[in-house]
């Protein structure tokens, strides 16, 4: 066990347990976009960073990715994190100014303002990665990707057309922290990144319940035949 | 567009299949082509059995793969900070205006390509151009119109 | 194959012996820059002349690695160090190669030819005694105008490859502890103590280790790297075999930005004569021990330079940096121990071996030793490759080697450190150039680029364009660098368009602030530093585009306005033949108008006009 404090209260976690979890645990609010329990982070949000104090050497750390160590002095709310969260806020506002997620973070950290011209070009998509990880982890088809750097970074479909590789699932509007992604179902058909997928009806209740497309990869990973797959969970 | 898949197989195979070269084979399938066509991205990944994603996002995060088909000659103006300082802005712009294209685009008989560069590395000689890999050092809004006529024709 | 010393100086005999059979010996720069002055045409001219006179047999004319003086070149040099002839063929191809013919003759010195001092009275005829080269000292540089880069036997008569021989009889340990003692930094930006790395990485647990040579010179304005890869390939990989053994790694790769094609090529050479020969294999020097070189190639990405992105990038995907909470000499290249450095870095490994590690911390300061390579471009007169010793001040830099200001204009600023760096103003020209000297004044040794900048350029511009830089080159992946750079190039172009209003300065100084303390890599962490230094040590002019909405330098187009004075303008029609839109008008030895409606604001009128008549406003 590593013994630390977290804003002058006493905490212990296991060693290589981020700063982030062991905060949570111990009932510290720490706001995070792009971290995901079944998907750890790879820090791109910023939103969840701290401060870390050693001796007299002080630093901002990313608290999703930064292991515990014994002896630091984590602080959640310091003026230099503060300045980052705010600002990182603002930033985000004014690239998704109609994301509800993003306006209520912002509120909720006094941040009213936005002294950039608002984009209206990236929907409410902060690129934090979750979709493009969940389809390639969770689902295991890895359909959607970022392209490009820089500004220009965007998620996508490889060329934005239809992909082969996606089934429709909707994990990334599941896990999409901002609901950026756009999935319709209408008249037994599912729309979702520029790809129709017909829905299979559930034989007993009559119900369209999910891609076929779906139920035929989860057919082919687990040899389940489709014909069990067809009924709807709720007829099981 | 269809590719030739034998050649782009020798390529893979050049690289042992690796995909770490993933990069490497499309610079040298953009030789071919000019630029990187989709069914080409799709091959290898299929040969080297990722995810076409995965291709298309190697191939979109590195500028030196064109997506779209280049020009016969592709101008590169450098805008090092030495450049910049020498003149490159302008040089850039007397390319676009002698050329009638914006930067990054082909000119309609598709002789140039423009394209602007962050540094070559020949800042000594700024501001400087590269054409299909030879340098012009030492460059003023006069010599782009004689470098333009050497390469044949303007548009 | 080369399996101990005894086959190691035989071949430096035989070279020695074959360039002895010599009567003269020329050198034809063949870097960059001097092919692209023509120096290839002036080689062929002058072979073609020789093999027509019966020469070629008498006197060995051969291409060699980058001088450094590239302002003049093509440079070509006699014998050792004798005579040194600049801007060859540049006035009349034909005659030029006449004269070096004539010199290979008869001794006779083209006094066209020579280098001459500002004030054109004095010449130059060995380059030892041009201020340009006797104010260096060329360690890493010093056999780059000398060898053919394409020859191992030549670089292996200079004593090549002697320092990985007795490396190899040399517990690793101990070479590693020979690194530490010499005080040897990282060149490629950050400074951190080389020998410290090699240590972490030896000690990490994993298996296998990597080593590798980080050739993305992105910085723009620095290009000793590329130098390096192209005129001296072999000092690279000696360095990174002894690197190797050192750590205890098999497995090198060098990552060579696409920029850079001649670099890859000269490197793919080397490396195939290192294994014909055996020093690149198994069984090195018949010690058992086992080492290989794999080349990669960048895709024009910036952010590639970053340690982790570069790794990232080697395996195959797209040059995202991730955060350093492990170190890459414990976790890098496939989460395996990974020891990278800076191609120069590399370079320095050799000497440092041969020589030993008390001469190498014999030169430079207590805290930066040996030497560095900075190329110095811009607005000053000799621009080129400079070796110095650490702590040598920028002053006799820009002004000693330089040669000082272009046009003898006024110096405004340098700039170093390249998109990480910062505008160092004239009060500091007296400062030494150290790693941490540099770092204090708001700007970094960064690897080495040096860009001189006059009373015309303007630092809010300078800012913007850097901005921009970033802004194009930031990889994406996290908010403060991927939005707030691009916010920042947002605030500072109105400031340049003439939009700018107040609390602009303070609100890029706070918005400077989160992106150095929020972003996750030393790229976004150092992105706002070319802002904050020039609003450091030049305020007034931002104050003047946004209170004046004046550009004092004349640069921010939408702030300028050319004119030509009637009195002074003498009706030459320069500026009128010179101007790229034509929008320039008058008679002949009468006063000439600009057509405002037309004028690109490109300035190319008052940089050509010989009687300080136009001027802008």
């Amino acid at each position: 066990m590593v013994e630390f404090t977290i804003n002058g209260k006493k905490a212990s976690a296991e060693k290589g347990e981020t700063i982030l979890n062991a905060a949570r645990r111990e009932g510290f609010d720490i706001p995070t976009l792009c971290y995901h329990d079944t998907l750890g982070s790879d820090g791109r949000c910023r939103l969840c960073m701290v401060e870390v104090r050693k001796g007299s050497r002080k630093r901002l750390v990313t608290s999703c990715l930064y292991p515990v160590e014994s002896g630091i002095e984590v602080f959640t709310e310091s003026p230099d994190v503060l300045l980052v969260r705010k600002t990182v806020l603002e930033l985000l506002l004014a690239r998704c100014p109609n994301s509800e997620t993003i306006q209520y973070l912002a509120k909720e950290h006094g941040v009213d303002t936005i002294r950039y011209s608002k984009d209206n070009d990236k929907g409410k998509c902060i690129l934090c990665n979750l979709c493009v990880k969940t389809c390639e982890f969770n689902v295991g088809v890895a359909a959607l990707c970022m392209s490009g750097k820089g500004t220009l970074k965007k998620v996508t479909t490889p060329y934005g057309e239809p992909s082969h590789d996606c089934i429709g699932c909707g994990a990334c509007v599941a896990i999409c922290p901002t609901g950026h992604i756009y999935m319709e179902d209408k008249d037994g058909v599912r729309t979702i990144w520029n790809k129709r997928f017909e829905l299979a009806r559930c034989p007993k209740c009559n119900r369209y319940h999910a891609p076929l497309e779906q139920l035929e990869f989860i057919a082919a990973r687990s040899g389940t035949p489709v014909e069990q797959l067809l009924i709807c969970p709720s007829c099981k | 567009m269809e590719v030739d898949t034998a050649a782009i197989n020798t390529i893979v195979d050049k690289y042992d299949k690796d995909k770490s070269y993933l990069l490497a084979m499309f610079q040298d399938v953009q030789r071919q082509y000019r630029y990187l066509p989709k069914e080409a991205i799709q091959h290898i990944c299929d040969r080297l059995r990722i995810p076409f994603s995965k291709g298309y996002e190697v191939a979109t995060f590195y500028s030196s793969i064109s997506l779209t088909p280049r020009g016969k000659h592709t101008v590169h103006v450098c805008l090092g900070t030495a450049c910049h300082l020498r003149g490159g802005p302008n040089i850039l712009d007397t390319f676009e205006r002698e050329l009638k294209i914006k930067r990054g685009d082909t000119t309609e008989n598709g002789l140039f390509t423009l394209e602007s560069v962050n540094c070559l590395g020949a800042c000594a000689l700024a501001p400087l151009v590269r054409i299909d890999g030879h340098d012009y050092g030492k460059t003023t809004p006069g010599s782009v119109k004689k470098i333009i006529k050497e390469y044949g024709e303007t548009t | 194959m080369i399996v101990s010393i005894r086959e190691l100086d035989g071949i430096a005999a035989e070279n020695k012996q074959k360039s002895g059979a010599y009567k003269k010996i020329v050198k034809i720069c063949c870097g960059t820059g001097c092919v692209s002055s023509g120096a290839l045409k002036v080689y062929e001219k002058l072979t073609g002349f020789m093999k027509a006179e019966g020469l070629t047999d008498k006197v060995l004319v051969k291409k060699t690695g980058c001088h450094g003086l590239c302002e003049r070149g093509p440079i070509i040099v006699f014998g050792d160090d004798e005579i040194l002839y600049q801007t060859v063929g540049k006035r009349d191809l034909e005659d030029d190669a006449r004269l070096l013919l004539k010199t290979i003759q008869d001794g006779t010195i083209a006094e066209n030819l020579l280098y001459k001092g500002d004030d054109k009275a004095k010449r130059y005829v060995s380059p030892r005694d041009i201020p340009f080269y006797a104010g260096q000292t060329r360690i890493v540089l010093s056999q780059n105008g000398i060898i053919d880069p394409e020859d191992i036997e030549e670089y292996i008569s200079l004593g090549g490859y002697q320092a990985l021989h007795k490396a190899l009889k040399t517990d690793p340990v101990e070479i590693i502890e020979w690194i530490e003692k010499s005080g040897l930094r990282g060149r490629g930006g950050g400074g951190f103590p080389t020998g410290t790395k090699w240590r972490s990485c030896r000690d990490a647990s994993g298996e296998p280790r990597y080593v590798i040579a980080n050739g993305d010179e992105g910085d723009p304005g620095a290009f000793m790297d590329r130098s390096l890869m192209e005129g001296n390939p072999h000092a690279v990989i000696e360095g990174m075999i002894i690197g190797g053994y050192a750590v205890g790694s098999n497995q090198g790769f060098i990552y060579v930005r696409d920029e850079y094609p001649l670099a890859v090529q000269r490197l793919s050479i080397a490396i195939d004569k290192a294994r014909h020969y055996g020093l690149l294999g198994s069984n090195i020097f018949n010690t058992g021990f086992n080492f290989d070189i794999k080349i990669f190639r960048g895709g024009g990405a910036f952010v590639c330079g970053e340690s982790t992105a570069l790794m990232s990038s080697i395996e195959g995907k797209p040059g995202e940096p991730r955060a350093k909470y492990t170190h890459t000499v414990e976790k890098g290249l496939w989460d395996k121990p990974s020891n990278l450095n800076n191609v120069e870095t590399w370079a320095c490994v050799p000497h440092i071996i041969n020589k030993g590690w008390e001469w190498f911390g014999s030169i430079g300061t207590a805290q930066s030793k040996g030497t560095k390579v900075f190329s110095l471009v811009g607005k000053v007169k000799n621009t080129g490759l400079v070796e110095v010793p650490m702590g040598i001040t920028l002053n006799e830099i820009i002004f000693k080697l330089g040669g000082g200001i272009q046009g003898d204009r006024k110096f405004k600023a340098v700039q170093t450190g390249g998109p990480s760096g910062g505008c160092i103003p004239a009060e500091y020209l007296e400062m030494p150039v150290d790693f941490d000297s540099l770092t204090k004044l708001g700007s970094m040794m960064g690897s080495g680029g040096m860009i001189v900048m006059d009373e015309r350029d303007c630092m809010v511009d300078v800012a913007r364009y850097f901005l921009k830089f970033l802004v194009d080159e930031s990889c994406g992946k996290c908010t403060p660098c991927r939005e707030g750079v691009r916010r920042m190039f947002e605030i500072v172009d109105n400031i340049c368009s003439g939009k700018g209003s107040k609390g602009d300065v303070e609100r890029l100084e706070e918005l400077a602030r989160a992106i150095q303390l929020g972003s996750l890599c030393a790229l976004g962490q150092s992105a706002p530093n070319p802002v904050l230094s020039t609003i450091k040590y030049f305020r007034d002019e931002y104050n003047v585009h946004i209170e004046q909405k004046k550009c004092p330098a004349g640069v921010c187009k939408a702030l300028t306005t050319f004119i030509i004075d009637p009195e002074k303008c003498t009706g030459c029609m320069r500026c009128a033949t010179e101007c790229p839109v034509t929008c320039i008008s008058g008679e002949k030895k009468k006063a000439h108008t600009i057509d405002q409606s037309k004028c690109v604001k490109c300035g190319t009128c008052y940089d050509v006009c010989r009687f300080g008549a136009v001027k802008y406003e």
